[in-house]
């Protein structure tokens, strides 16, 4: 699996999901720079967490236009797989790969802890190591999570399955408790918890290894 | 010239800025506050003097990055 991790000025979870990709796969994966405009032999991008050019104007919005995210675009596009963790996520809503927006926190607080989730379809390429409406634990640390998509989008996402994860206790107002989505082709993942903080390094907690993992396999 | 861009939530999205601004308020004494709901300010100063062009090219730029028209709504005023 050839991995990439996209580092934006601002990105702060690169090294980390960096380390995660290490340790399911055996490989330290391309670190590409925002302003880079190639993306080559790449079986999976990871958009990570952070706060890519400080948030400024909405979170991920300055970020979706660096030279790079048109490569992950088209890579999307031609059926390349994307992980965006957290501010990754936003980016991808940013770039309109998923739909959507992520507002702040209905308690106006940055939530940082760890959260139980309902893994909500794990048939896809990105879940299918977990077990059907499995309760995982994964950390959340976002200050603008808060899902909302128009009502006819919503509905598409829960008629067709492309709601990945959900809180099982609403811990920023995300409409349908929605942690995490999926593109109606599979490919494209966005979620605002941290399952490169779940890889069994600082606890015996590896839910979040299962998704890498899960990844690792489709690819092979 | 310049242009004045209006960022707003559009009504009906929660602004969870606004409610605390409500808040607040309220607690100063101002009783009066019903609802505020707060947006952003972006002032562009622009070359060339056609008006009805810099509000066309201005409304792209708000669509394309200004804005997040999923939850904003905008306005933008051309002046000298």
């Amino acid at each position: 699996m050839r991995v990439a991790v996209i580092v934006f000025p601002g990105s702060n979870c690169d090294r980390d999901a960096a380390d995660a990709i290490l340790q399911v796969t055996g490989r330290w994966p391309k670190m590409v720079w925002h302003r880079e405009a190639e993306l080559n032999n790449i079986d999976l991008v990871v958009l990570p967490g952070g706060f890519a050019y400080g948030d400024y104007l909405r979170p991920g919005a300055i970020a979706a236009q660096s030279p790079i995210m048109q490569q992950v675009l088209k890579h999307a596009r031609d059926g390349g797989y994307v992980l965006g963790i957290c501010n990754g996520f936003q980016v991808l809503t940013e770039i309109g790969l998923l739909p959507g927006v992520l507002m702040p926190n209905s308690g106006m607080k940055f939530v940082c802890k760890p959260v139980k989730l309902k893994v909500e379809n794990c048939d896809t390429s990105f879940t299918k190591g977990y077990k059907n409406k499995a309760s995982i634990n994964i950390p959340i640390a976002h200050h603008d999570g808060n899902y909302l998509v128009q009502d006819d989008e919503l509905s598409q996402l829960e008629d067709n399955g492309q709601v990945a994860f959900r809180y099982e206790t609403n811990p920023n107002g995300s409409v349908n408790d929605i942690a995490g989505i999926i593109n109606s082709q599979g490919n494209v993942l966005g979620m605002m918890p941290h399952p490169e903080r779940a890889m069994g390094k600082t606890d015996e907690n590896k839910d979040g290894e299962i998704l890498f993992k899960s990844l690792m396999e489709a690819l092979q | 010239m310049k242009a004045i861009v209006k960022v707003q939530l559009k009504s009906g999205v929660l602004d969870p800025q606004g409610r605390a601004i409500t808040g607040a308020l309220q607690a100063l004494g101002y009783e009066e506050v019903i609802d505020v709901r707060q947006g952003k300010i972006i002032e562009l100063d622009l070359q060339g003097t056609d008006h009805a062009l810099a509000k066309q090219r201005v409304s792209a730029m708000c669509g394309e990055l200004l804005a997040n028209t999923v939850i904003e709504q905008f306005s933008v005023d051309i002046i000298d």
